[in-house]
């Protein structure tokens, strides 16, 4: 059902949300300004109005894929008749103009959701972090708009589309980038609050109250996003590889770090009214580093394995933006940053003291990070140098300030505000120490070979996870196990979530040393009906047979798997090959389990007879998603707790009492 | 036809990283190359070590890598053969001579001078005074007389 005029109805409504973003911009601003009640009113009906023109066009371009309407260019180069349904709608944003346009409707999404849920913030601040994020709108629209329109027709639409790359045909990747924008463009809100403030000259507790559920909204679902792109490399790209420090996945990580001291700094200013500045400057770099990001994965200038729609001059363009909305805020930060006082004094030793501690931590590797990624581009221009920066140089300039991170921890979050004894936070942690040592040095003698890592992530794994558990406990009072119990499940849910998200750290510090500590792998040539040993597991060729797929054709073994005489299951690994986009693709099988993963990949078949296999044993793999799961449920507990709901529901229903945490 | 056609597809699209044929039969020489090899990036690809690519070149490194080996070279001396024929690029960890000097060390030096900052603005604030301030005392006293 081709329609071609609703089509130009959705360029026409994303045209027209510019002009209202254009409006959002100015009209309250100026309202604010001169303390005009009316111009500061527009701001609420402006954001939702372009909210709603952006989530039409949205829809219409939606509607374009689903229908194969080949008329669009966009759909014709990313699209086919052939593809299931659900990587049509995924096609969407599988591609650069597409992926902007979700960019923009998560923007005015989040505008939207402020205005209506803005009811306890001043009107005055409201009406300029609306426009402020309308001005962020405004610079997107005009990118989308000019230089990446996902609604260009095409005079003579052809029969069928050139399919979307196969890499991308995968429930993995497909969910990958919706929430990886949700995290970037979340911190867009941290940012409006932020110049808001500065432009108000004023930061209180409140304020710390009301930036801080946006930040930890966007950094759950960055960390969703990460995780979800970490998964999908670790199955899809055939050798269980789950990071490589790639600059598009390095411009995730580095908002994701900052975003994390963030929410840190955040809780100092609500609850001390201490490192305002600080964190205002934090709230800007975030979104800095979300944009610096953006550039990165589609200007092209570094070369990246996702290579995704590079063209120099469109990146040009976001380093504009990029400029003049870090170069703006940060100038204003010069300016204002004074008029920031803090109110709230602590001594040397306190968990403000901690908190500063955690906030340089991230935020120095979050500079690793970035100084890295950019560091080809910066010997190549300044100093004549061709050079690659690779996973060797993190994996060494990073991981010790990570491991810095877990060790402070614990300690960290159980010393008192204000003025805090090291002894006495040390003291229900000691047990913990000692087990944790206890089992680094069991884990040392298990395993073969002499390598340091692995033990030492047991040892972090365990001192983090028991720094949280311990926490938990200590706020649980002195009387008997059950009444800790009821007292326990009495706690804020903020404290929850604290305590669920610093487990969840452990967990993935674990599961990442376990997983490069004591994985095995083993690649040979493997005629059907051959067996071989890998670790305690046999594995079995049994079949290899060829089948036909939706829009591809494949090679498909079943490998059976032994231990002992026990069989413990068949996988299925594949070599697909896709016709239309001409490509083939792997698909590992993985029997996933708690404490390890069975990896089997096929290939190609050889000369001389047989076909090449690669079979790998990967120990507590899962752990390193599962920890990062677990740290935005963390996030999401955090989220839910009273006195973040109850700011919004106190202006509405002063009288109303809040809901007790369950 | 078609399986054939199929077949020939596939061959012509080698897929796989370290390929079984490639391999050295003494396991320790194998380790090393295998080492070796994932700190070298393959000139022609996007970001990706020899020991992970697909393309035909990577493929050649790595077997040349292995023969350099077999010939007795040293890990270093096999390195610097690929260094002398592809320049620093193909190098993923970045040597420390010249201005890798700031990458290198940018970070830890930063790190140093936030903890130095981070202590004296700590220092430099007042510490916490629980008690009252002679205004305050003054007012209480004020209060009880009355």
């Amino acid at each position: 059902m081709h329609c071609p005029m609703l089509i130009e109805l959705g360029h026409f409504a994303l045209i027209l949300a510019f002009g209202v973003a254009i409006v959002q911009m100015i009209v309250p601003l100026v309202g604010a300004h001169r303390g005009n009640a009316g111009w500061m009113a527009v701001a609420e009906p402006a954001a939702t109005v372009q909210f709603l023109l952006t989530g039409f066009a949205f829809a219409v371009l939606t509607w374009g894929f689903v229908t194969s309407d080949f008329s669009l260019q966009l759909v014709y180069l990313n699209s086919h008749t052939d593809k299931p349904m659900i990587y049509k709608i995924t096609g969407v944003w599988g591609n650069h103009e597409g992926s902007m346009l979700l960019w923009v409707l998560i923007l005015t999404l989040f505008g939207a959701l402020a205005a209506w849920f803005g009811d306890g913030l001043p009107a005055r601040l409201r009406a300029r972090v609306l426009a402020v994020q309308a001005a962020i709108a405004v610079a997107f629209f005009a990118f989308v708009i000019f230089t990446s329109n996902p609604f260009l027709r095409l005079e003579v639409p052809p029969l069928n589309g050139r399919d979307l790359n196969p890499l991308l045909q995968d429930p993995g990747l497909a969910f990958h980038p919706p929430f990886l924008y949700l995290g970037y463009v979340g911190l867009s809100m941290s940012f409006s609050f932020a110049v808001a403030a500065l432009i108000e000259g004023r930061v209180d507790a409140a304020w710390g109250r009301w930036v801080r559920p946006w930040t930890l909204a966007a950094w759950m679902f960055l960390t969703v996003g990460i995780a979800l792109g970490s998964w999908w490399a670790y199955y899809e790209l055939g050798w269980g590889g789950f990071w490589f420090w790639d600059p598009v996945e390095n411009a995730s990580f580095m908002p994701w770090l900052i975003a994390a001291a963030l929410l840190h700094s955040a809780i100092v200013v609500e609850k001390r009214e201490a490192l305002k500045s600080w964190t205002i400057l934090l709230a800007i770099l975030a979104f800095g580093f979300s944009l610096l990001g953006a550039f990165i994965v589609r200007s092209g200038v570094l070369t990246s394995v996702h290579a995704f729609a590079n063209d120099p001059e469109r990146g040009m363009l976001i380093l504009i933006i990029l400029a003049i909305f870090l170069g703006g805020a940060l100038t204003l930060f010069a300016v204002r940053a004074g008029a920031m006082e803090s109110k709230g004094v602590f001594s040397t030793v306190s968990r403000e003291s901690a908190l500063i501690l955690n906030n340089i931590l991230l935020a120095v590797s979050s500079f690793v990070v970035f100084i890295g990624t950019i560091w080809p581009l910066v010997a190549e221009l300044l100093f004549d140098r061709t050079l690659s920066v690779g996973p060797p140089f993190f994996d060494a300039a990073f991981t010790p300030f990570m491991v810095a991170l877990a060790i402070v921890l614990p300690l960290g979050s159980i010393l008192a505000w204000k003025r805090g004894t090291l002894g006495r936070a040390a003291k229900p942690l000691l047990g913990w120490l000692i087990l944790a040592v206890a089992l680094a040095g069991l884990a040392y003698a298990i395993q073969s070979g002499n390598s340091a890592l692995g033990p030492i992530g047991v040892a972090l794994g365990v001192w983090v996870v028991g720094g949280a558990v311990a926490d938990l406990w200590m706020r649980s009072g002195r009387e008997g196990l059950a009444d800790r119990l009821r007292r326990m499940r009495r706690l804020p849910r903020a404290d929850w979530g604290k305590a669920t998200a610093h487990i969840g750290m452990g967990v993935t510090i674990f599961g990442i040393a376990a997983m490069l500590a004591w994985q095995k792998e083993d690649i040979r040539v493997a005629e059907v009906g051959d067996r071989w040993d890998v670790g305690q597991f046999s594995f079995q060729l049994d079949n290899v047979r060829q089948e036909r797929g939706p829009n591809y054709l494949t090679t498909l073994a079943e490998i059976s798997i032994w231990r002992g005489t026990r069989e413990v299951t068949t996988l299925e690994p594949e070599k697909r090959f896709y016709q239309v986009a001409n490509m083939p693709t792997t698909e590992a099988a993985i029997a996933n389990g708690i404490l390890r993963d069975l990896y089997v990949v096929i290939g190609d078949p050889q000369e001389g007879g047989g076909w090449a296999v690669r079979v790998y044993v990967k120990p507590f793999a899962n752990w390193i998603w599962g920890g990062a799961i677990l740290m935005a449920l963390g996030g999401c507990l955090s989220l839910s707790d009273r006195r973040l709901r109850v700011g919004a529901a106190a202006a509405k229903k002063p009288t109303a009492k809040a809901v007790p945490a369950q | 036809m078609r399986w054939l056609l199929l077949t020939l597809c596939l061959l012509a699209a080698p897929l796989w990283a370290v390929e079984p044929g490639e391999m050295l039969d003494d396991p320790v020489l194998e380790e090393r190359a295998r080492s070796i090899s994932q700190g070298l990036r393959c000139p022609v690809c996007q970001n990706e070590s020899i020991d992970e690519s697909n393309a035909a070149l990577a493929k050649e490194l790595r077997i040349v890598l292995r023969e350099r080996l077999v010939a007795g070279d040293t890990d270093a001396e096999a390195i610097n053969f690929m260094v002398a024929r592809y320049g620093e690029f193909v190098l993923l960890q970045p040597n420390t001579r010249g201005a890798n000097l700031i990458l290198w060390f940018a970070a830890p030096a930063l790190f140093l001078i936030a903890l130095g900052i981070g202590w004296t603005a700590i220092r430099r604030r007042p510490v916490a005074d629980e008690g009252l301030s002679d205004a305050e005392k003054a007012e209480l006293e004020k209060i009880l007389r009355s």
